[in-house]
């Protein structure tokens, strides 16, 4: 084994406690994200799911001729947001008001006039679902003449997204929070290990060893550490996960990519607070 | 090889350690530095490794220079120099052994290289049947002799010791004093500095610089002179 990985190893086996905290610290901040990552995803589902159903109609002015109705069709469906586009006539409407509505199915047969409007169904495409982009097509439809109305679903649409704003913030502040506390923990670890080690430090300066293999086993302290925290915190995550799925509600487990990007980040953070460390640190040997 | 101009160093609270100091170390030279207490033997040794840099002044040491000196030149200096200490300076959680090859790890020795290579310094400092003995169980002179053959190791041009027989009796202190002799007599230039004035007047082909309070007082080598008065 070369020199800095068995270096690195003697120092788990000298300060055992100080290399689990520093696990457990790292694993900890990860476990949040990891947390607000599965709440995210789920909700991300959801919306998903809603959002498929994110719909624009247009009521449409009994007096509106063919003709017009056709052109606007043909000019709304060109409209790079629009994925499709469905004509509803008054007398469909009649016919699924009265599939749906069949308790209303009498009064609907005694009236002499369709009350019902026809209307045009606009479904958006992924990524044209926002509320500005949702607001700005309703604007579109209901400045043609003949569109007397125009709906969607605007106030949830508005929550679901600031909701999910939120949720982004909070993982991102407490994470924040729990990184900074492994990294304050890190660095007393390589503190430690650098007191430790002072002697021979001092000897392989003497000696003409350089900066970089002087630094190299205490980066790799840390980055093995935060291998380790990610694993953990991989592993606190579906242990949460699980208990969520058999005691509450079934969820999904967060995408493969989401994982190894967790574990990177405990191996990224172990490093870099490391690294900071150690500069830190040596200076004084 | 080493050579010293006007160097002065002082720190900030103790003044001048060392006032305008000049010598010209050849390479294969034996020199003793001596001096009283405090008088800036061990602050020339620093200087030559470049530890600390000169207040005034130029320090030369093989090629490297003082002012251009970058902290990222500094390890190729040191593998140029062997040092010894009074105090050894063994890590005592490894043998004699492992203490040596230490030296050849850390500077990135082909792995294949280290052992008999390790095999061979101990040899030479007379201690290959105490090879896998700890630190603790060795003598001052054991101990010293170890830290001799880790000074050795990258084939120093020049062995600097900062009196490397302070802590020894007459006995172990000449077989140390031998040992610098042999590797002088291999072309490795020697400095020493010492407080032992019996072994510099029993050795007067050796060249002695003596110093007394920071400046050069006597240079028994017909080399340039510090200018001004003791
Ligand atoms: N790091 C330092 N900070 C401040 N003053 C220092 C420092 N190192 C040395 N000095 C001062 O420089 C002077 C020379 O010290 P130096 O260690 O070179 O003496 P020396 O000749 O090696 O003495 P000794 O024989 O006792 O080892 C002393 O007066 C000392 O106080
Ligand atoms: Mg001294």
């Amino acid at each position: 084994m070369p020199y800095a990985l068995r270096e690195a190893f003697s120092a788990f086996r000298r300060a055992p406690l100080l290399t689990a905290l520093s696990v457990v610290a790292i694993a900890f901040s990860l476990l949040v994200v990891g947390l607000f990552g599965l709440t995210a995803y789920n909700i991300h589902l959801a919306i998903t799911g809603v959002e498929e159903r994110v719909e624009v109609v247009a009521y449409l002015r009994d007096s509106a001729s063919e003709a017009q109705v056709g052109i606007a069709r043909e000019e709304i469906a060109a409209m790079p947001e629009v994925s499709e586009l469905r004509y509803v006539s008054k007398t469909e409407a009649l016919a699924t008001a009265m599939r749906e509505l069949s308790e209303f199915r009498d009064l609907f047969l005694d009236m002499e006039a369709n009350p019902l409007p026809a209307s045009i169904e606009v479904r958006l495409r992924p990524g044209s679902r926002d509320p500005t982009t949702v607001e700005a097509l309703a604007a579109t439809l209901a400045a043609y003449p003949f569109v007397e109305d125009v709906r969607f679903g605007q106030e949830w649409l508005e929550r679901i997204f600031v909701l999910r704003r939120i949720a982004g913030g909070v993982a991102l502040v407490i994470g924040g929070a729990f990184a900074a506390v492994a990294a304050i923990i890190i660095g007393s670890a390589v503190r430690v290990a650098v007191f430790a080690r002072r002697d021979e430090i001092s000897i392989m300066r003497l000696v003409g060893a350089t900066d970089g293999f002087i630094r190299l086993p205490f980066l790799l302290e840390g980055l093995i550490t935060g291998i380790l925290g990610g694993a953990v915190a991989v592993g606190l995550t579906f242990l949460a996960y699980r208990i969520v799925s058999v005691a509450l509600i079934e969820v999904a487990w967060i995408p493969v990519e989401w994982v190894l990007l967790g574990v990177l980040a405990g191996t990224a953070l172990g490093f870099a607070a490391s690294a900071l460390a150690v500069r830190r640190h040596l200076r004084a040997v | 090889m080493i050579k010293f101009t006007n160097v002065t160093k002082s720190y900030p609270r103790s003044g001048a350690a060392l006032d305008r100091v000049s010598f010209h170390v050849r390479k294969g030279e034996f020199v003793f530095l001596t001096g009283h207490s405090g008088a800036g033997k061990s602050t020339i040794l620093r200087l030559v490794q470049m530890a600390e840099s000169p207040t005034e002044g130029e320090v030369r040491v093989s090629g490297f220079s003082s002012r251009l000196m970058r902290p990222r030149d500094i390890p190729q200096l040191r593998r140029r120099l062997g040092v010894v200490f009074q105090e050894y300076r063994l890590l005592r959680d490894r043998t004699a052994d492992e203490n040596v090859a230490f030296a050849l790890e850390v500077t990135g020795a082909k792995r294949q290289s280290i052992s008999p290579r390790v095999g061979r310094l101990m040899a030479q400092v007379g201690l290959a049947h105490k090879a896998r003995a700890y630190p603790e169980e060795l003598s001052g002179g054991e101990r010293q002799r170890v830290a001799v053959a880790r000074a050795l190791a990258n084939d120093p041009l020049v062995l600097l010791a900062d009196e490397p027989t302070g802590n020894l009796d007459g006995w172990a202190g000449e077989g140390i004093f031998k040992l610098f002799q042999d590797i002088n007599a291999m072309g490795t230039s020697v400095v020493m500095a010492t407080h032992d004035l019996d072994l510099v007047r029993r050795h007067p082909k050796y060249r002695v610089i003596e110093l007394n309070q920071g400046a050069v007082v006597f240079d028994s080598a017909a080399e340039p002179r510090t200018s001004g008065s003791a």
